[in-house]
């Protein structure tokens, strides 16, 4: 099992190869959308490439979760319910979602696609 | 002028990989501004040929069901030019596939030399919301270019078909008859 900081090193040079980043634009608080420009079409290359690189099958729905909104009960005003906080919490349990609770705006939830979220992720993969 | 970027397929593994043909000739409009004097094969038409290639690759796995449609090209590396008169050869290796979309590693080749490395990124088109904005019909794999690779498998068949009639032939001539007629026993 590499170490939390070999996990790192990779998913940096995974997000350099797929999102055509410089290194040391990549740290482990940059968001993927908002700091290294990532769209919807490169999360899915992404997980390709992370798939690839550390020998990883990663389910449909990981580590970027879908149609987390379309229940009414979870999200009321453009924020999510504390029922809908539940629910991202149960889908993306490699997430820190402590900052995003305390404005769970909607439009926020890109903010927890981080670089470290990624490195979580894997590291709780490759334990599993 | 037809948007189909490959002549013909010389190879076709399902869900592998697949070789196909690219002939330049001065009949190409394009050539002719791209560059007065010097026509030269425009990059972004290797890419689209590779990609059709990649295309036809990814379709074929899901029974050309999917709207396949190129998302992404993370890395294009070229390393020459081809002119009028030359033939390239696309070479492309299925990578990944999943439901979502799949990549594909494209090379073209110049007389057996390296002239591009690409790595291409197909996408489905989800189904529901393609319906809504193009409607029901596949317009990533239209007839004319599914032709080339029908164009392919017709030309196996018949070519099968041709080795099995000279297979039969040959046998034929060795058991000593033609056509069901015994050859004349040799009097001596």
């Amino acid at each position: 099992m590499p170490t939390h900081d070999e996990i790192y090193q990779k998913v940096q040079s995974t997000l350099v190869e797929a999102l055509g980043v410089d290194e040391e634009d990549v740290t482990k608080d940059s968001t993927l959308q908002g700091d290294l420009g990532a769209e919807s079409i490169d999360f899915l290359d992404i997980v390709f490439r992370l798939e690839r690189n550390f020998g990883i099958k990663i389910p449909r729905g990981e580590p970027f979760p879908q149609n987390v909104v379309t229940d009414p009960d979870m999200i009321k005003d453009g924020k999510f319910t504390e029922k809908g906080l539940e629910e991202l919490k149960t889908r993306m349990p490699y997430a820190d979602l402590t900052e995003f609770a305390a404005d769970p705006d909607i439009e926020r939830i890109g903010d927890l696609y981080t670089v470290d979220m990624l490195v979580h992720y894997v590291s709780s993969k490759l334990a599993a | 002028m037809r948007w189909i970027w490959i002549d013909k397929f010389l190879e076709f593994r399902s869900g592998q990989f697949a070789r196909a043909v690219k002939n330049l000739t001065l009949a190409e409009e394009h050539l002719h501004d791209h560059f007065p004097g010097y026509p030269v094969m425009p990059a972004s038409l290797i890419i689209e040929g590779l990609a059709q290639t990649g295309g036809i690759l990814v379709g074929e796995v899901g029974g050309f069901v999917e709207k396949v449609v190129l998302a992404k090209i993370p890395r294009a590396e070229f390393f020459g030019v081809a002119c009028a008169g030359d033939q390239l050869i696309y070479e492309v290796t299925l990578t990944d596939l999943r439901a979502e979309g799949a990549v594909v590693e494209a090379k073209a080749f110049l007389e057996g030399e390296l002239l591009a490395d690409v790595e291409i990124f197909f996408a489905h088109l989800d189904n529901t919301r393609a319906n809504q904005i193009f409607g029901p019909k596949n317009f990533v794999f239209t007839q004319q270019l599914l032709g080339v690779l029908d164009l392919a498998k017709a030309q196996t068949r018949a070519k099968e078909a041709q080795s099995l009639e000279a297979a039969k032939l040959s046998e034929v001539s060795a058991n000593g008859h033609v056509n069901g007629t015994p050859l004349p026993e040799s009097n001596s």
